[in-house]
């Protein structure tokens, strides 16, 4: 019997990335809803309602994505214990930062924030919407006044400003953890091409940096909103 | 110039001694001088005290065998890049200096003596596979009768310029040997004479490799930073193309 694919250390690489590139595309679309918010109110509650009750979203997808999430992170942590059982006596001396960057050595600590950061973000959002929606059964999405209460919602939670600033803080670990992470997606599936990778590590920096701030933008918006009326 | 400089150079007496550094004073040293040459001179001056010389691995002192190794300040064949130990000259360093001298530390490189470590792991991942089958009964093929692309000859020598150092391994801080497989996979995969255990390959030597205790890449990229022969990056993600090609069709 020879070695399966998912338990040798290219395959699990390999899966790594897949599972990389579906949050990364999931992140995106997150990003355009959310911007929504800013545009028009309107707009996001029709588009929270949708993603909120539509079956093939509600059953299929949204399973898929917490496969993803789960898996990446189960991954990524046996990935670690295995790498840094590899090497029991260090270095005295170690230059580590002469050769590669403190955003590729450092991807379970930016990943563990993530982590910490989607638990506030579940306890907030997530959790209260599978009460209100599949425990108290009010699949209407409507609030006490009878509105759609999806926009109202997103407000209340950037009133708080721990809240708020642990908000950014998250998305500066994500932007550390995208930095490296986006490219090295497509070197581990195997994309490493000379007249394309320079523009993927681009495209990549573009987004690791732009995406997340896109985040922290919106937040500071309905911060500064709440406060001003 | 000469130089005085300290060295904290990691002793042990065998594979079972505990081991640790130990520090010694050089003077005299040209600039001119190859790190080798170096610790040639502290080894003279410890023979002349009656004192065990460092063992250290050196064999061509010109950069093309693979055998000198050493972790120099922190670094695979020390601070210069695209150079091996023994093509380090001593001007790399400062009078008075501190350099600490140890051996590749990676489980599957285990120490034998000082500074020489059991590089045989890497030797058993090239016979995993990294070979080809040719006809030797008498009316073997010259291999200059196939013709090759240029650039696909080219790419097989880049890959091919690998010396088996283990400078990867070493500098990886997952001890992951993953640039000396992706180069022995990538020599054969683009040539007519790797087609015929092409798929086997790839597939055995990763298998050797996990075997060995090696750990997984995750594409810091400081390998291809300390490789003294240049090796890309490009062939890992080259052997990851072959590995996934290789174990969707497997039947094994």
């Amino acid at each position: 019997m020879s070695q399966g694919f998912s338990k040798s250390s290219v395959g699990r690489k390999i899966l790594m990335a897949l599972s990389g590139f579906f949050l990364l595309l999931f992140l995106f679309q997150h990003f355009l809803i959310n911007s929504l918010s800013v545009i028009s109110a309107d707009a996001f509650n029709e588009v929270s309602f949708f993603m909120g009750t539509n079956p093939l979203i509600q059953y299929l997808i949204q399973p898929i994505l917490l496969f993803g999430i789960i898996f990446h992170l189960i991954m990524g942590i046996t990935l670690e214990l295995k790498n840094k059982s590899t090497r029991p006596i260090p270095y005295a001396m170690n230059k580590p930062s002469e050769n590669a960057s403190w955003m590729s050595r450092n991807m379970v600590i930016t990943g563990i924030m993530v982590l910490l950061f989607l638990g506030l973000h579940f306890y907030d959002f997530w959790i209260p919407e599978i009460k209100t929606k599949f425990i108290e059964g009010n699949m209407s999405g409507l609030n006490e006044s009878g509105e759609l209460r999806f926009h109202e919602e997103l407000l209340h939670k950037f009133t708080d400003p721990i809240r708020v600033g642990l908000y950014i803080l998250s998305f500066v670990f994500l932007s550390l953890h995208l930095l490296h992470g986006f490219q090295s997606a497509f070197q581990s599936v195997g994309f490493n091409h000379r007249k394309y990778t320079p523009i993927i590590k681009k495209l990549g920096n573009l987004y690791a940096i732009f995406i997340p701030l896109g985040f922290i933008l919106i937040a500071l918006f309905h911060f500064h909103v709440k406060i001003r009326f | 110039m000469n130089m005085n400089l300290t060295l904290k150079v990691w002793r042990q007496k065998n594979a079972q001694d505990k081991g640790k550094m130990v520090e010694y004073k050089v003077t005299n040293i040209s600039d001119h001088m190859s790190f080798l040459e170096m610790l040639d001179v502290l080894n003279e001056d410890l023979v002349n005290k009656n004192e065990e010389p460092v063992a250290f691995d050196h064999d061509c002192r010109e950069g093309i065998c693979g055998m000198c190794s050493l972790h120099i300040n922190g670094e695979a064949h020390g601070p210069d890049r695209g150079v091996t130990t023994c093509q380090l000259h001593m001007r790399m360093f400062k009078d008075g200096q501190t350099i600490y001298i140890e051996p590749w530390r990676a489980k599957a490189l285990p120490v034998i003596k000082d500074l020489i470590v059991d590089r045989s792991a890497l030797e058993r991942i090239q016979h995993a596979g990294g070979y080809i089958s040719v006809n030797t009964s008498g009316n073997t093929q010259d291999a200059n009768a196939i013709l090759i692309r240029k650039s696909d000859a080219d790419k097989a020598m880049d890959a091919a310029s690998c010396i088996g150092c283990g400078a990867c391994v070493a500098t990886c801080k997952n001890s992951s040997a993953m640039l000396f497989v992706a180069a022995k996979v990538s020599q054969f995969s683009y040539l007519p004479q790797g087609q015929i255990e092409r798929k086997e390959r790839v597939m055995n030597m990763v298998e050797q490799m996990d075997k060995e205790g090696f750990g997984n890449c995750t594409n810091t990229g400081a390998c291809e930073v300390e490789c003294p022969k240049g090796i890309s990056l490009e062939f890992i993600a080259r052997m990851n193309r072959e590995y996934f090609g290789a174990k969707i069709v497997s039947e094994k």
